[in-house]
């Protein structure tokens, strides 16, 4: 699609007017999607689309069209033309927008993450057999994902990458489960047998009576699942210079109050993990990697360009919604083998689920314990526990009862699938926590 | 909609397949949003594609596409063929035919004016102005209005002879004022989540008394700011039909659909704590509780005539005097659970196949009015609007804050509370319902965001209530 894109930007740009500025955003996917449910299939099926988005600025005022791109650039540039038609005469009405960030001449960018994935004929006989003696459910997804933008001042990026995901909850007869996700570039047959039977052997923990905890204060371990999901909130109302200042971030604190996390917690934008593109929807590069939150302090938020025209301040290129895109939690000095005799007495939680703030400005955030969690006794797990909401503030969590970061860290990748597949992910470690606030 | 037509590319369309549908769909959406007073986007977003479902040998396979060409829609026709095929070795469920019903048949939403003739500068006018009435004092620091338009055209055609038509406008409107006064915040919307979605025309922006409703609701955000915090302890709750939204979505909503109780939502949502002996048997909720499913409601967000099977949509009890009596199950739930069941096996659009999902679910009015209702209580919390909600997997824990509370003394509404939250268990919860509003406090909302589904969809649903009320509810505020 990278050509077809080129040209499509090449011949569009030509339609403009003296006095009009385009900016144009590509996506788009060839995808199947195999759902699971009895380690069998529930629904097969095959997605191929594209959307295409123009930015259309005259002097102080801007509109976004989006619709659908095809393969056929006949029709793509019949339809952009149409489009643009409509969008002059629709500019003319709308008010000046006071914050509008130009097109600007910059930096272009490529990047093609070519996989080796299975054939469409074998992926069900590759990934099923070796579920076929226990119970799962779960979704595959896999084939190509781009992105691209253009500019009128001669910016193009592009980014393609060739990659699968297989996210999948394994269940025991009394409905118990252990969640795992499997994705990749390469399909390597022998790596996920092994992968399958070790997530098996992780089921045999769960096979003890669940024990029932009574609200309260408990030393806990979360492992990188559970506190990716933590960092994710931090995208939603967090770590956004505009939430900031329109009081929509549970960042405030930090930034009025200068409110400190624990010294040990290191959060970094970092690119480098190649998870997702360097552009933004403005065409921008952001830099390689970002210092936000060092040794505990809040040194840097997202800023967009369109923030940093209003409030006068100098951008750091983020995406306009002011979210994470790859963010890395570095890492501490707990060995693996460590977690348990660290934890003593308490709790050990694989993932988390359905987190939301309770008390956004106070950074408290509820959400439940799910799958694989166990109650720890003298460093040793004792049985598996129901599972329990947890309604705790990171002011806490990630403050003065971060107690241990484990040495070893995990890529999270982001399966999400709203609209289209995602890309992006977190790398992050696990972390004991004292005192950590179980209310139901 | 382009030259594309559904109906000339299915003749010439070939497939070995016993029974095979398209379904096509063509969404436009504008989007107006004005911040402080000044325009933060106007976005113009369409989408249009076809999605095939096959049956072979008992397995349906599905393909997508944008390629809205006779050779684009072959090639998908191709696909769909060769999954069904290559999973039927593999099928959760050897399905027959009887799970694609034969209708025919036009939907339109009751709307006035269409969505398409309005005037822009007329919507950013009114978005921009409701600056100055949600500016109630200097302490607010943000404030918003938000228009969301959608043109939705359905199209379903079925090698059964099947042949669906379906027109949808839905609207969306929202106003916020953020206030901020030493070191607490406190926001405050037109009713929470996007409540105010309705199908409906341009008439209802336009007809929108923007003054007298930003002017509540900015000055509801600056009385938060020197509110006291609600109180902690098991107490009354009423809650006000926009919340009931909310609770009636994730307690009552999700639980029952059947595709998550048949295992299908296990690795994503999750499951559900009905099980397939509570029909006709679980008392859900007090003798109170009366539970519709009904996408017939005049204007409602989620009304339609048939579902994406083709099954014609109808009012159906699914609680009725607290006992649970139906499940929220399409036909292919209805074929796997040899359960009653509902027309709502729906998908978000052309690209994702059909799931269970809610439509309107409603809770029918009782006979208390909100005066008796308050009048009743000694010591209780009364909530509007949802601000944040989580649930677990099996919908059983709960917890939900709201964005504005009023303290309720010795049968009277005093003092006005932040941050008013509540929690607890689905049917303990629901079994402490102690009187439900009339139809004077009946209100109807929607929001167009319910996440559910591997892969991933959203869709718009509907819930109306009147204000209910519940005793001895565990509750507390912020911090």
């Amino acid at each position: 699609m990278e050509s077809l894109c080129r040209e499509l930007s090449k011949c569009t740009f030509q339609l403009l007017k003296k006095n009009e500025q385009l900016s144009i955003s590509f996506s788009g996917e060839n995808s199947n999607f195999i759902r699971i449910n009895e380690s069998k299939v529930r629904q097969i099926s095959n997605v191929i689309n594209g959307d295409i988005e123009i930015e259309l600025i005259i002097g102080q005022k801007k509109t976004v069209h989006g619709f659908t791109l095809t393969s056929n650039n006949n029709s793509n540039l019949i339809k952009i033309e149409s489009e643009l038609n409509k969008m002059r005469t629709y500019i003319n009405e709308l008010p000046n927008d006071p914050f509008i960030v130009l097109p600007k001449e910059g930096e272009s960018s490529k990047k093609t993450i070519k996989g080796n994935l299975i054939n469409d004929d074998d992926i069900l006989d590759s990934i099923l057999p070796p579920l076929s003696k226990v119970d799962s459910s779960g979704i595959w997804a896999s084939g190509i994902i781009f992105k691209g933008f253009a500019n009128c001042k001669g910016v193009f990026h592009w980014f393609e990458t060739e990659n699968y995901s297989f996210d999948f909850s394994l269940i025991t007869k009394d409905e118990k489960m252990v969640k795992e996700t499997y994705a990749g570039n390469y399909w390597n047959q022998k790596d996920y047998n092994q992968y399958i039977e070790n997530a098996i052997l992780k089921l045999n923990s769960l096979e003890k009576k669940n024990i029932r905890l009574k609200p309260g204060k408990y030393r806990t371990y979360i492992a990188p699942a559970g506190i990716s999901d933590l960092i994710n909130m931090f995208s939603w109302g967090g770590i956004s210079e505009s939430a900031i200042r329109q009081g929509a971030s549970s960042f405030c604190k930090m930034r009025n109050e200068n409110i400190s996390l624990n010294p040990q917690f290191n959060l970094i934008e970092d690119f480098n993990l190649g998870l997702n593109a360097r552009f933004n929807n403005y065409g921008e590069l952001s830099p390689d990697k970002l210092n936000i939150i060092s040794s505990g302090k809040l040194i840097n938020t997202l800023i967009s360009s369109r923030t940093a025209i209003e409030y006068n301040l100098e951008s750091n290129k983020a995406e306009i919604n002011e979210g994470l895109r790859t963010p890395i939690i570095a890492p501490g000095d707990m060995n693996e083998n460590d977690i348990l005799k660290k934890i003593g007495t308490g709790i050990y939680l694989s993932n988390l689920h359905y987190l939301n703030w309770s008390d956004q400005p106070n950074g408290r955030i509820t959400g439940m314990t799910r799958y694989a969690s166990f109650w720890v006794e003298n460093g040793e797990i004792k049985s598996p526990i129901e599972q329990m909401r947890f309604d705790d503030s990171f002011y806490n969590f990630f403050g003065n009862n971060l107690l241990h970061i484990s040495k070893k860290t995990q890529i999270i990748p982001d399966v999400s699938t709203y609209n289209a597949r995602s890309l992006g992910g977190v790398k992050c470690p696990g972390m004991i926590i004292d005192n950590f606030k179980l209310t139901l | 909609m382009n030259s594309f037509n559904l109906n000339t590319i299915f003749k010439s369309l070939k497939t070995k397949a016993e029974w095979f549908s398209l379904r096509e769909v063509f969404e436009s959406t504008n989007t107006h949003v004005a911040r402080d007073g000044n325009p933060e986007a106007n976005y113009s977003n369409s989408t249009h594609g076809v999605m095939i479902e096959i049956l072979i040998n008992g397995q349906l396979g599905y393909s997508a596409t944008n390629e809205l060409t006779l050779q684009g829609l072959q090639n998908a026709i191709n696909k769909a063929e060769f999954f069904a095929l290559n999973a039927s070795k593999y099928s959760l469920v050897k399905f027959d035919t009887s799970i694609r019903p034969i209708n025919s048949g036009n939907y339109k939403s009751n709307a006035k004016n269409n969505i398409n003739e309005i005037s822009i500068p007329e919507i950013n006018n009114l978005l921009v102005s409701s600056n100055q009435y949600l500016k109630h004092s200097d302490r607010i620091i943000c404030t918003t209005g938000f228009a969301m338009m959608v043109d939705s055209k359905h199209k379903y055609i079925c090698s059964n002879g099947s042949n669906i038509e379906q027109d949808f406008q839905f609207i969306s409107l929202d106003f916020s004022a953020t206030g901020q006064h030493n070191g607490n915040i406190q926001k405050r919307t037109d009713h929470g989540m996007l409540a105010r979605s309705y199908q409906i025309g341009t008439e209802f922006i336009l007809d929108t008394n923007i003054k007298e409703r930003c002017q509540k609701i900015g000055e509801q955000a600056d009385e938060l700011l020197f509110a006291e915090e609600c109180p902690t302890g098991e107490m009354d709750l009423v809650l006000a039909p926009d919340q009931m939204m909310l609770q009636i979505h994730e307690s009552v909503g999700h639980p029952l659909e059947v595709d998550r109780i048949l295992g299908d939502e296990r690795n994503y949502a999750g499951w559900s704590f009905i099980r397939m002996d509570d029909f006709n048997n679980l008392q859900y909720g007090s003798n109170l509780m009366n539970i519709t499913f009904d996408p017939t409601v005049n204007q409602q967000f989620a009304s339609y005539k048939f579902d994406d099977s083709g099954l014609e949509a109808k009012k159906d009890y699914i609680i009725k005097d607290g006992v649970l009596i139906k499940g929220l199950g399409g036909t292919e739930s209805q074929f796997r659970s040899k359960l009653d069941g509902v027309a709502n096996f729906r998908s978000s659009s052309w690209n994702r196949p059909p799931i269970d999902r809610m439509a309107n679910l409603n809770l029918e009015p009782g006979a208390s009015s909100f005066n008796e209702i308050i009048s009743n209580i000694e010591n209780g919390v009364y909530m509007e609007s949802n601000k944040s909600w989580s649930i677990d997997d099996y919908r059983n824990k709960f917890q939900f804050g709201c964005e504005y509370g009023k303290l309720i003394e010795n049968g009277e509404i005093t003092k006005t509370l932040r941050n008013p939250n509540y929690r607890g268990i689905t049917t303990p919860f629901w079994n402490k319902l102690k009187s439900v509003g009339d139809e004077s406090t009946f209100k109807i909302y929607g929001t167009p965001y319910c996440g559910k589904g591997e892969p991933n969809q959203i869709i718009r649903v509907g819930h109306a209530s009147p204000v209910c009320h519940f005793e001895n509810i565990d509750v507390f505020g912020g911090n």
